[in-house]
């Protein structure tokens, strides 16, 4: 039959390929490319022995440019030592590292910009303890500050790489020299600018909290930095470690007072409408106004400075330049609001924690410096190779031994709240909801 | 950007790999049929369910099974809970699923969202659909004019989020407006609008776009339908001496009620799952989220697994009476034809 011995045909071509496929897997090894630690330009690496062909991958939320310029960053490493480092970036991250995770398909490092979810990770067994090597790295080059937020039940996980510094209230330097307006250095002084310049009619603030499934979290730094101004670092531990509720008086207070700036027609929104314009305006767009110069002051972080269109000198006598959010009560000290990515892994073999440890040195971080557009808590970061002002202002802050650094509470939180009920809360908040509601409303949301 | 083969070369491989791993399974399968003693078509039957049976187990049955459990335990799945996943979705005022007009700015609840969906897309456009295809049908630009509604179609709804989010964008009065329903607001003389901030419209403005995308489904199923009806039917009407109006509803609507109900129902399954219009164009605040916003909110963002597989439990149960109606109609008409 004819039909049958075409099937059969058939039947045996899928075994053949079968068998090639069987022949193919097993095939993959061989051919790695020995490493060149001992030319004289690698000098640098020569404790990163043995990891040559091996490959490390890494997930994060960093995308695009900024994504290029790590790699580049750390392309004459991967050159030396004959690792090799897959990079992946995703927009999605915090959702698809939980979703790989739980599908058996981590990836060897990720870079956790919430401290909340490494605790996670942690505390689920997910995660690998810092090896020895990337330990003593990470604590000759980190302040106990910022592992702390790495430490989980006294055991380390990984190093900061990046940080950014969110204590900054962008401005247009021309604008302020045309009208003479100076930079305030306490919070009253900011209040009567703000009324100065509404008098001259520029609405002197603009925000945007705006952020895809995000949406909220650039109001979340407003209450934080207001909070640690108003109360000090020792309530603002309390609040995110939820000793105190969430609408205790004092939290309804601090939210009261970034309403008097957020929820002021007369203040908000500088060039793009009314108050209500913040929930719709993405935060790239929300201070992009500052430089048009219809809007005074933008609150927002130090990675900002990526955000200014192209042409636009970010400088102490250019377009655009940031000063620090003075504080409310100097007696409270000099509260500075940041955040930053920690590398964490999720396998422990000897290529990934090199990468882990090299990620940690300050070899990596002044490489990356140099790149631009990036600066690190990394002690052993020299200032000379941040060529942007606005990040040399930063690692100053974050170099600055008098100054009190606390992270991003939002961060610290557990996710139902610091990733969900805040981020949403705020967003109605803006949106018409009053403050002792939306607190009441978050304050629900946190996991009995 | 351009597309770099060699670089993705480990994921083409990967590709070859599921290819000719797939051909060599059935080619196993078939060999193995072959040897087998022919006349038993019970065993070849089930050798050739054996694989779509189990990849519906492994893909469907296991995970379903699974979530129904999750639906019953803690946030981290640790404890059963019994019922206190369900019944703080439909008691606690700050799971945001019900109605809460008190407040202020009212909220509308994902509850009624979801059913303004499902409500309105399927409705509307099966009626945009039909009356389209009617009004085409035998024009003379007739592929043409289908080919423009159809086009939507094409676009996921990702992409067509953030075409739309595009055609809502709000600039402040003065400013030079970027979003095209502003700036013809503009050009009447109006002042623009937050189109996506204020309930319910906001929803209605969303659901917009999922009529947008489904019109064009169900203009191609019902002018297919159209066309199927038997000339002598409507000859038959035309010299009985029928309107237009008496032909669109004695005639035409009962011929193609069975595509009716197919597109209708197609259209109202999708739209219970809606997820990526809401999530991509407002990511669900300011009232807009609908159940399949929420689900994947409480569970790959907040850590609350109970909830999130609660949610998903209630999108499933939503779904089967939608489900048990097509079944049925899809049997009657079975029936009728055998009779």
């Amino acid at each position: 039959m004819a039909s049958n011995r075409q099937r059969r045909l058939l039947a045996l071509s899928g075994a053949v390929a079968l068998a090639l496929t069987v022949a193919a897997c097993g095939g993959s090894s061989g051919g790695t490319s020995e490493g060149k630690l001992d030319t004289p330009e690698c000098a640098a690496f020569a404790d990163y022995t043995g990891i040559a062909g091996e490959t490390v991958t890494i997930y994060s939320p960093i995308r695009d440019a900024e994504a290029g310029l790590l790699e580049q960053a750390w392309a004459k490493f991967a050159d030396c030592t004959g690792v090799k480092i897959e990079y992946e970036g995703s927009g999605e991250f915090e959702a698809q590292l939980k979703v790989r995770v739980a599908g058996g398909d981590a990836p060897d490092l990720a870079f956790i910009p919430q401290p909340g979810l490494l605790e996670f990770f942690a505390k689920g067994g997910k995660l690998k303890a810092a090896g020895e090597k990337t330990k003593a790295m990470a604590t000759q080059n980190f302040a106990p500050d910022w592992l702390k937020y790495a430490t989980i039940d006294g055991t380390l996980y990984g190093a900061p790489l990046g940080a950014n510094v969110k204590s900054f209230v962008w401005y247009s330097p021309s604008l302020f020299k045309e009208k003479g307006w100076k930079i305030p250095q306490t919070w009253d002084e900011m209040i009567t600018l703000s009324n100065t310049m509404a008098a001259a009619g520029i609405k002197p603030w603009c925000a945007g909290i705006g952020s895809q499934d995000a949406t909220g979290w650039p109001a979340t730094d407003w209450i934080e930095d207001v909070l640690l101004r108003e109360q000090g670092p020792d309530v603002y531990d309390q609040w995110v470690a939820h000793t105190i509720p969430f609408n205790d008086q004092r939290i309804v207070s601090a939210t009261d007072r970034v309403g008097s700036i957020l929820k002021n027609e007369k203040y908000v929104n500088g060039g793009i409408g009314g108050v209500k314009s913040i929930a719709t305006t993405t935060f790239q767009d929300g201070g992009l106004p500052v430089v048009q110069k219809k809007c005074g002051m933008h609150r927002q972080a130090s990675f900002y400075a990526n955000q200014w269109p192209q042409g636009t000198k970010v400088a102490e006598d250019g377009d655009a330049f940031a000063f620090y959010l003075p504080a409310i009560d100097p007696a409270k000290g000099k509260p500075v609001l940041g955040g930053g990515e920690f590398v964490a892994a999720f396998t422990d073999g000897d290529a990934v924690q090199a990468v882990q440890t090299y990620l940690a040195s300050a070899d990596f971080a002044n490489s990356r410096a140099k790149l631009n557009n990036w600066i690190s808590a990394n002690k052993g970061l020299d200032v000379a190779n941040v060529a942007n002002p606005i990040d040399k202002v930063a690692v100053g802050i974050l170099q600055d031994t008098g100054a009190v650094f606390r992270f991003d509470g939002s961060d610290l939180m557990p996710a139902a709240v610091g990733a969900n009920s805040f981020w949403k809360g705020m967003t109605d908040w803006i949106n018409g909801k009053d403050t002792k509601a939306t607190l009441d409303f978050i304050e629900a949301s946190w996991p009995k | 950007m351009s597309f770099d083969f060699t670089a993705e070369g480990p994921k083409l491989m990967m590709l070859v790999y599921g290819i000719v791993a797939f051909a060599a399974v059935v080619g196993l399968l078939l060999l193995v049929l072959d040897v087998l003693p022919s006349h038993k078509d019970r065993w070849v039957a089930l050798g050739l369910l054996a694989p779509a049976g189990l990849l519906l187990l492994v893909g469907l049955i296991v995970p379903a099974v699974r979530t129904l459990i999750l639906a019953f335990m803690d946030a981290d799945s640790d404890e059963f809970v019994g019922l206190d996943n369900f019944i703080w979705m439909f008691t606690d005022k700050n799971s945001g699923m019900l109605p809460d007009f008190g407040a202020d700015p009212v909220q509308y609840g994902v509850l009624l969202s979801t059913f303004l969906w499902v409500l309105l897309v399927p409705t509307v456009s099966t009626s945009v659909g039909l009356v389209y295809a009617v009004l085409v049908d035998r024009a003379r630009f007739e592929s043409f004019a289908k080919s423009l509604i159809f086009m939507p179609m094409a676009i996921s709804f990702v992409g067509a989020g953030i075409i739309w989010k595009f055609v809502y964008e709000y600039r402040q009065e003065g400013a030079p407006q970027i979003g095209l329903l502003n700036q013809i607001v503009v050009a009447f003389g109006g002042t623009p609008q937050q189109w996506l901030l204020d309930g319910p419209w906001n929803t209605l403005f969303l659901i917009a776009v999922m009529v947008w995308i489904q019109a064009g489904f169900a203009m191609v199923v019902l002018s297919a339908a159209i066309k199927a009806i038997p000339a002598d039917i409507v000859e038959a009407a035309r010299l009985d001496g029928v309107t237009p109006w008496q032909m669109f509803w004695q005639v035409t609507i009962p011929s193609i009620r069975p595509a009716l109900v197919v597109v209708m129902v197609t259209i109202s399954i999708g739209t219970l799952k809606i997820f990526d219009i809401v999530r991509t164009m407002t990511g669900g605040q300011f009232g807009t989220s609908v159940v399949a916003n929420e689900m994947y909110t409480y569970s790959f963002r907040a850590d609350e697994n109970g909830k999130g597989a609660a949610l998903a439990v209630l999108l499933f149960v939503l779904v089967i009476p939608i489900v048990i109606y097509q079944v049925r109609v899809v049997r009657r008409r079975r029936l009728e034809g055998a009779r």
